[in-house]
């Protein structure tokens, strides 16, 4: 099988089990929507304030519990699965680009959700054609995030608390698609050029995409 | 050094494997050559597993040096002949979420096999019945049936089998057999691993002893 048809067989087994288990949708979307009920209250903003720090707030809830949805591989990924993939010849950069396929589907659906209820809670005030650039924005943001999980997942393979070390390794990195997602509505509120923030997603997205690809045997050799 | 089969699927020569630090497996030399069936016993401890994965290039040897399938194990040669070696291993390799027959064919897309052969290995292990039946849902009989079910979709020249009896009822342990007969019909080479020196002596045409990661005797 190719690389591009072991990819695409490996993004749809994900998407089907994520579908049976329903993490993203049944816990994970909730639990941000809720963060995005209480911070608000929790800062003691009143209403008017809300509209101006909605997008903000979006933002920082999203990647926040982005973080939840990219590294859920790392917990889902156990060692005698690696072991038949790689018995069956599967390369690794395409398992690397099969995860990362499969978990920015998801994280999209799950920015997008978010992103609604930030808009039904909030009634932010967007900048006239708001919604091409943040689409993209979130396309972008969702895309460098998921790579960013699934590197994170592999770095850390094998190792004892993995989950919580992935994170560690996320959170940090995942500043570039945090300032350049949020600055780019920011840039549209006040008539700005977006593209210095565009093309700074674009960047990360392909650094991870590359480094992710180039890593993924040494990692996965290092991981047994 | 010993004289190995130039043919052997199998060439191992004062191979050692630490893991951690502490050595699992200490100069280890034998060979397999196509069509043979070796047993490997030893106790719990004695550094059979580790063996299995040596032998699936799944670890690399850090002392001596060793062949499987002609290509050197610790080197880039391993990742074509991968695919070739099938291993049925103490936890069985299914997703919990998906059924029995997504399993297979999941594993027959990616290995590029022929999906009709999924339905046929089903019925040859007997769980055409069960076909989407959950991998959370199934014994730890179905599961080993649906490896052996892998392993027929796959047909491995090389077919590594550890405690691949224990557990099974007597039709799922004719199965089994069924697939070293087939793998040892089509030249390929079978090792398998056991605390059980007799099961072994009942299939094997060589049982080697494992012993504290040392290769002992042979019988």
């Amino acid at each position: 099988m190719s690389f591009w048809g072991q990819t695409l067989e490996i993004a749809r087994v994900d998407l089907r089990v994520e579908r049976r288990l329903g993490d993203v949708l049944r816990i994970v979307l909730p639990f941000a929507i809720v963060a995005l009920l209480v911070f608000p209250v929790a800062l003691g903003v009143d209403l008017s304030a809300i509209t101006l720090v909605g997008p903000a707030v979006f933002w920082a809830v999203g990647v926040l519990f982005g973080m939840q949805v990219a590294l859920r591989q790392a917990a889902n990924d156990p060692p005698e699965r690696r072991d038949l993939y790689s018995l069956l010849g599967v390369d690794p950069a395409a398992r690397f680009a099969g995860r990362s396929l499969s978990g920015s589907v998801l994280m999209v659906g799950f920015l997008v959700a978010l992103l609604i209820g930030m808009i039904v809670l909030y009634s932010p005030r967007l900048p006239p054609g708001w919604p091409a650039p943040m689409v993209l924005a979130l396309l972008l943001t969702s895309i460098g995030l998921t790579e960013l999980g699934t590197l994170a997942g592999e770095v850390t393979a094998g190792l004892r608390n993995r989950t919580a070390l992935a994170s560690l390794i996320v959170a940090p990195l995942a500043l570039p698609l945090v300032i350049g997602g949020s600055q780019t509505l920011e840039s549209l509120s006040r008539g700005a050029v977006i593209l210095p923030w565009i093309l700074l997603l674009v960047a990360t997205d392909l650094a991870l995409a590359v480094l992710g690809v180039a890593l993924a045997r040494p990692l996965e050799e290092a991981s047994r | 050094m010993r004289l190995h089969r130039v043919d052997a699927h199998v060439i191992l020569e004062s191979c050692g494997v630490s893991l951690g630090g502490r050595p699992i497996l200490r100069d280890v030399t034998f060979d397999v050559a196509p069509g043979e069936v070796v047993g490997i016993a030893g106790p719990n401890g004695s550094g059979k597993t580790t063996l299995l994965r040596l032998l699936a290039t799944l670890t690399a040897p850090d002392s001596g040096w060793g062949t499987v399938l002609g290509a050197h194990l610790g080197t880039n040669e391993v990742n074509p002949i991968r695919r070739h070696i099938g291993l049925m291993s103490h936890t069985p390799a299914v997703i919990a979420e998906l059924g029995i027959r997504e399993n297979l064919v999941h594993a027959a897309r990616l290995a590029g096999e022929d999906q009709e052969r999924v339905d046929t290995a089903l019925r040859v292990v007997g769980l055409a019945d069960a076909a989407t039946t959950r991998g959370d849902a199934s014994s730890f009989g179905m599961l080993r049936r649906t490896e052996a079910a892998r392993l027929l979709i796959t047909k491995p020249k090389l077919l590594l089998l550890d405690e691949a009896f224990s557990g099974l009822d007597v039709d799922a342990q004719e199965l089994i057999d069924a697939l070293i007969e087939r793998t040892v019909a089509d030249s390929g080479s079978v090792v398998m691993v056991s605390h059980d020196a007799a099961h072994l002596g009942e299939r094997a045409v060589r049982v080697l002893s494992l012993a504290a990661g040392r290769l002992v005797a042979t019988g």
